[in-house]
């Protein structure tokens, strides 16, 4: 098992089977995100109390859990590139922020455009909301210290601990809206008794959140390839390759 | 089909989250491969630079 693993975090290994997982992912992505733009804009009812602008669910409620997802894979692939020195992990945890960001921020965007319609506010400085912030701004805080250190390997482990230290906000999301009294809605899905969601509306939910794991999935692989090819740039096999591409 | 796009009178909410979920997940699909393209190429200009400096010719 740790000789499989061993083999598999080589970098031109995993170079090549970051490719291959990477279109696998997309097009996985895909085949979700059809059925469930289908069902979320279509085949869905119209909430009882908030009409059609429920929708804004289907792209909003995925986008914030894969906020968090992207942070925790980030962390855990940080914590194994700081343990192990592994290249590969160091390279997915760089790979996983930008896309971690870029869904945080939809997360909060999307989040404001629901909120103004049901609430009358874009925005409230509430527990749930500035959490979400928080964690928008870690990623900002990981991506200008790994491009403020010149030494790879020296800012792969300040990213590290930067990355680790910030888990605690993690369950500060998740919880937020239990320990303090928001405005926002409390889980329905995510808890430990039965979700309290209609098929109807958790069905589009999952279809979208399924799509947009995978996508994010073939965002960081496709990503890691690059960040792989910064490490190794001195390696045969890059430049191998690289003198290949220009011809 | 009208109905469809007024969107319960939700329409400019609703239709911007999608637009702008599809700009994001677009854009963070299409830039790793550009980025992984640009390396590429810088790494060969580098050893191109490389090769010239070692032979020694300008």
């Amino acid at each position: 098992m740790l000789t499989r693993l061993y083999a598999l975090a080589s970098p031109p290994r995993f170079y090549r089977l970051a490719d291959l997982w990477s279109r696998w992912l997309l097009w996985c992505g895909i085949a979700l995100l059809l059925p469930g733009l289908w069902f979320s804009l279509l085949d869905s009812p119209p909430d009882y109390q908030q009409g059609e602008s429920v929708r804004i669910m289907y792209v909003h409620v995925p986008a914030a859990w894969l906020s968090m997802f992207g942070y925790v894979c980030m962390a855990t692939m940080a914590g194994i590139g700081l343990i192990f020195r592994s290249k590969a992990a160091s390279a997915v945890a760089h790979s996983c922020a930008p896309a971690g960001a870029a869904f945080t921020f939809l997360a909060l965007v999307t989040g404001s455009l629901w909120g103004k319609p049901m609430w009358g506010t874009w925005w409230i400085w509430d527990a749930r909301l500035t959490s979400e912030l928080v964690l928008l701004f870690l990623y900002f805080g990981y991506l200008g210290l790994k491009a403020a250190i010149e030494d790879r390997e020296a800012a792969a482990r300040a990213t590290a601990v930067l990355a680790l230290v910030g888990v605690v906000n993690i369950p500060i999301i998740h919880y937020s809206v239990e320990w303090w009294n928001t405005l926002h809605q409390g889980p329905t899905v995510t808890k430990l008794d039965k979700p309290s969601i209609h098929l109807s509306m958790l069905l589009p939910l999952l279809l979208m959140s399924f799509s947009y794991m995978a996508l994010f999935g073939a965002m960081v692989l496709r990503r890691a390839r690059g960040e792989i090819l910064l490490r190794e740039r001195n390696s045969g096999w890059v430049r191998e390759l690289a003198m290949g591409e220009k011809a | 089909m009208s109905q469809f796009f007024a969107m319960g009178g939700y329409a400019l909410y609703v239709w911007s989250a999608y637009a702008l979920a599809f700009v994001v997940v677009v854009w963070q699909l299409v830039a790793p491969w550009r980025c992984e393209r640009r390396i590429l190429r810088r790494i060969a200009r580098a050893q191109q630079r490389r090769g010239r400096d070692e032979s020694g010719t300008p």
